[in-house]
């Protein structure tokens, strides 16, 4: 029995980095597709993480991209090689860090470090309700990317100057195993007695704590882990883009890791990661042409010009927020077999219709 | 003496930029009073204001613009209301806050693809945008208007709110949603109204700000806005005269910071202050403390 | 002399100009069931809170077994208003939260019912093993605490076979209808392995039928379970059929207390029931 659960869940991941390593061979690397793979996989992560604690949790934080700028700066500092600190340090005597860890360690400091930072923060602030904690999470984002920015930590954090020449992946399975992983570690967490615990805690507070659920240590504890998992998903961030950079961390990060979750339906794992692949697809690639000049023959086609592609992607987001407030999933979980049986139920249907017919 | 003399042009401008985060905050807190909603989008119809300003005097005369503007930004906040929150008004309060930040999300989205994203010269304003000399020290006429003026609107709201049938209701709202509606307060009109109140100030204040600061881009409304609700929080969410409070003492605060040469930390500094507060005393400073029905 | 489960005493509960509990003492001993009644708005439920931490009353103390649970002393403002009741002993303040104190063992139902609505009704009683799972989050996500978790499960199902609802286990429990809501709630209540329950509001919306079973049903569970139940209720059949003693409230202080016979018989009780009548 749990052999055949075993196969089930393995058998379609093996498959799909199988599928992953034939594109790779196959297609060149300059192929959108790569693109979408890996900021997609990476952003997955993140709105997972963010889900764990919104969705499954019920605490709305705004804190990821504060989180985020944590894990690629630990990873950045701790991976720059040695002989590369001198030029990236350039107005801080080639930094004070003068070692470097490998790429994984350095990926697993990049969610402890965080995660150390967010339990510093979980301490004041989890005793805010709501909305309150919405914006204190949010203030606290801001608070650590301007002390990131701050020229005195500059001999560690470069100051407001990039951090660069860090090792990076070049393969798309690589931010796929992390992330899946990592997630694969969420789902486990949600579906143990713990997760029950925190989903206990967003049906109803007063009845959880009645129950003997503690409220404090299980919050701190969701929001620990999700900056965990934020952070690690900040260190893939950096190797995906090469560089990193304190001020790129705004809230308009957060406010898009939580569109994605919301488009993923809040409480589905797979559907943030689902919205993620879409969200990343959608403003990376497919609506590409909204930004460009068209001409149909003669005739320019109007509205098109650079940041449309933004309007259009927002209004539809303003639309999935708006009527289809469950998002892609809704608290369900995406399965092979729950996709058979909706075919097998839209099939059957028809077949009876035809029949009536 | 020494210390007022040095930083007598921070305070000036402090008090000028915490005026305009008044006229903000005050919409932020209408709006939490009634709906329990932090109006993400608050701060880009403040940016929006910015914007309509720059494209309209460009073609009309300012006595014209300016009303224009007040009207189109009124109008905006209008729309908002009825179109991404009156509908969720059943829905948990989550779900309306995701809207207000989907909201802020179209609107900084729209304004970069009709600017392509380039940040815009403020129109100058006549007499308000003209230097003045104040205690040996030169700035704008704006910096002095706007904490007269900022105390001449929160006078007519108070005595609005206070006075009239319409202010009444508005509290009544606050109080108990579901009452109020029991009672015959035609809550639409109520929330409405509150919406066209915060805009309109919304407008008055970008008017100032943005005459102090010279140039708009898509993105000048978040941080004032986050600063404004900030403030609101500050003062007791739901409180006008703590909004005002609150935005004069981040406003002064801010602009010393900067004048302390730590304009890094400026913006990180409201925040702490937020988080000081919210531990302390969550209530804010003239906050109603409320307990939970169990 | 049978032992002292729960002994509440001088709980003063104030919020802001309104006394909502005034110098309630109570005592209930082992095996008991002992009911807490009083018309609507007299604080029973505020007392419920006091005793549970959801609130920590103004002033007073709450022991459970001896051991002091609650105890709060008046400051500030309050300080002059509760001068010389037992200022001796409510010298340190003792404030538990509501989680400690389930552990302890004491469980509690709500007035209007407080299901988690989203999850199983399986799931719902799982979470109330929560807290005496031996386990930390590591050992829960590997996997490693199968045992305990095997052990929780089976128990769980135990459980909810014992109260009828195996056949429900997989419904949401939100869906259920309302008298099989109150049955879950008391069962999720029992998985807490309580030695003390308090009941708020069993019978509420409930016809006579269903009262008479509830009533055989709390007498079953506190043999079944070696319990100790106070509760609060309106159905006076119910209260004055299983109750061993009676405490009656009205806006906030004890009128009355005694046998289900004795407080029939009170003056007081029936004033406060039926309001007196000013110029008769």
């Amino acid at each position: 029995m749990d052999m055949k659960k075993l196969i089930k869940t393995a058998g379609p991941i093996a498959l799909l980095f199988l599928l992953l390593f034939v594109l790779e061979k196959t297609l060149p690397t300059t192929s959108m597709l790569f693109v979408v793979l890996k900021k997609g996989a990476i952003y997955a992560l993140v709105a997972v993480s963010m889900n764990l604690l919104n969705g499954f949790t019920g605490l709305f934080s705004l804190g990821q991209a504060g989180f985020m700028l944590i894990g690629a700066y630990t990873y950045g500092i701790l991976t720059i090689p040695l002989e590369a600190r001198e030029a990236v340090y350039q107005y801080f005597d080639g930094g004070i860090v003068s070692f470097t860890v490998p790429v994984l360690v350095a990926i697993a400091a990049a969610g402890l470090v965080t995660a150390v930072f967010a339990y510093l923060i979980g301490l004041p602030v989890l005793r805010l309700k709501s909305d309150y904690l919405a914006i204190a999470t949010l203030g606290f984002a801001e608070i650590i990317r301007a002390v990131f920015q701050w020229d005195k930590l500059g001999p560690v954090t470069n100051g407001s100057n990039l951090l660069k020449r860090f090792p990076v992946f070049t393969s798309t399975l690589f931010p796929f195993a992390v992330a899946g992983v990592c997630i694969a570690v969420i789902v486990l967490l949600i579906n143990s007695s713990y997760g029950r615990a925190f989903k206990a805690i967003r049906d109803d507070e007063i009845a959880a704590e009645a129950m003997g659920i503690n409220l404090a240590k299980h919050k701190q504890m969701s929001f620990t882990i999700s900056s965990f998992f934020a952070g690690i998903g900040g260190a893939l961030l950096a190797m995906y883009q090469t560089t990193v950079q304190a001020a790129a961390f705004r809230a308009t990060m957060t406010y898009e890791i939580l569109l994605i979750v919301v488009i993923g339906g809040i409480g589905s794992v797979t559907g943030s990661c689902l919205a993620s692949f879409l969200f990343i697809a959608c403003s990376e690639w497919w609506l590409r042409f909204l930004d460009e000049v068209t001409y149909i023959g003669a005739f320019q086609v109007p509205l098109l010009s650079s940041g449309f592609r933004k309007v259009v992607f927002s209004v539809i987001v303003m639309i999935i927020v708006l009527f289809y407030s469950r998002g892609i999933m809704g608290t369900k979980e995406f399965s092979l077999d729950a996709l058979f049986r909706f075919f097998k139920k839209r099939f059957g249907k028809t077949k009876k219709e035809d029949v009536a017919g | 003496m020494g210390f007022l003399e040095t930083n007598l042009p921070y305070i000036m401008a402090g008090v000028s930029v915490g005026g305009q985060y008044a006229l903000i905050a005050i919409g932020y807190t209408m709006v939490y009073g009634i709906l329990r909603l932090i109006n993400f989008a608050h701060g880009d119809i403040f940016m929006a204001a910015g914007f309509m300003m720059v494209y309209l005097s460009a073609s009309l005369p300012l006595y014209l613009s300016i009303p224009l503007v007040i009207i189109l930004t009124v109008l905006l906040g209008f729309l908002i209301e009825r179109s991404a929150y009156a509908p969720l008004r059943k829905a948990p309060r989550m779900s309306i806050m995701i809207s207000a930040i989907g909201v802020s999300y179209l609107i900084q989205n729209c304004a970069w693809y009709i600017t392509s994203g380039l940040a815009k010269q403020y129109p100058a304003i006549p007499w308000i945008s003209e230097s003045v000399t104040v205690f040996s020290s030169t700035t704008k006429m704006v910096t002095v208007i706007t904490p007269v003026l900022t105390f001449m609107l929160v006078a007519a709201l108070v005595l609005l709110i206070k006075h009239t049938k319409f202010g009444m209701a508005m509290r009544a709202v606050s109080k108990d949603f579901e009452t109020s509606q029991l009672m015959g307060i035609k809550i639409n009109s109520v929330i409405s109204t509150t919406f066209i109140i915060g805009s309109f100030l919304a407008a008055v204040g970008s008017l100032l700000f943005f005459s102090n600061y010279m140039t708009v881009t898509p993105t000048a409304g978040s941080m004032p806005g986050l600063k404004a609700f900030v403030a609101a929080v500050f003062g007791g969410i739901g409180s006008i005269p703590g909004a005002v409070l609150g935005a004069f003492i981040i406003g002064i605060c801010e602009n010393i910071i900067k004048g302390l040469g730590l304009t890094t930390f400026s913006d990180a500094f409201t925040f702490a202050l937020l988080i000081i507060i919210l531990i302390a005393k969550p209530t804010g400073l003239f906050g109603e403390k409320s307990t939970d029905k169990v | 002399m049978r032992e002292n489960v729960l002994h509440i005493e001088n709980v003063t509960m104030q919020f802001g100009g309104v006394v909502a509990v005034d110098n309630l003492t109570v005592d209930v001993n082992k095996g008991e069931i002992v009911a807490l009644i009083g018309p609507n708005g007299a604080g029973k439920t505020t007392a419920f809170n006091c005793i549970t931490g959801v609130y920590e009353p103004t002033n007073g103390l709450v022991s459970f077994f001896g051991e002091t649970i609650v105890s709060n002393h008046p400051r500030g403002k309050m300080k002059k208003l509760y001068a010389g009741q037992n200022r001796e002993f409510c010298t340190k303040v003792v404030s538990q939260t509501p989680d400690k104190i389930t552990k302890l063992g004491i469980a509690r139902t709500f007035q209007n019912i407080r299901l988690f609505k989203n999850l199983t009704v399986f799931e719902n009683v799982l979470i109330a093993k929560h807290m005496r799972m031996k386990q930390n989050f590591l050992t829960a996500t590997f996997r490693l605490n199968f045992m305990e978790e095997r052990r929780v499960r089976e128990e769980s199902l135990a459980l909810l076979e014992e109260q009828g609802l195996l056949g429900v286990k997989d419904e949401l429990a939100s869906s259920l209808p309302y008298g099989v809501q109150r049955r879950l709630e008391i069962a999720r209540a029992l998985a807490t392995d309580p030695k003390l329950l308090l009941l708020d509001e069993p019978a509420a919306g409930m016809n006579p039928q269903e009262t008479q079973e509830l009533a055989d049903f709390i007498v079953q569970i506190k043999d079944k379970y070696a319990l100790t139940v106070f509760l609060i209720e309106h159905h006076m059949d119910l209260v004055m059929r299983i109750s061993d003693r009676i405490y009656v409230l009205d806006f906030g202080k004890l009128i009355a207390h005694g046998t289900a016979a004795e407080v029939q018989k009170d003056k007081r009780v029936i004033e406060a029931y039926l309001g007196v009548a000013e110029d008769a």
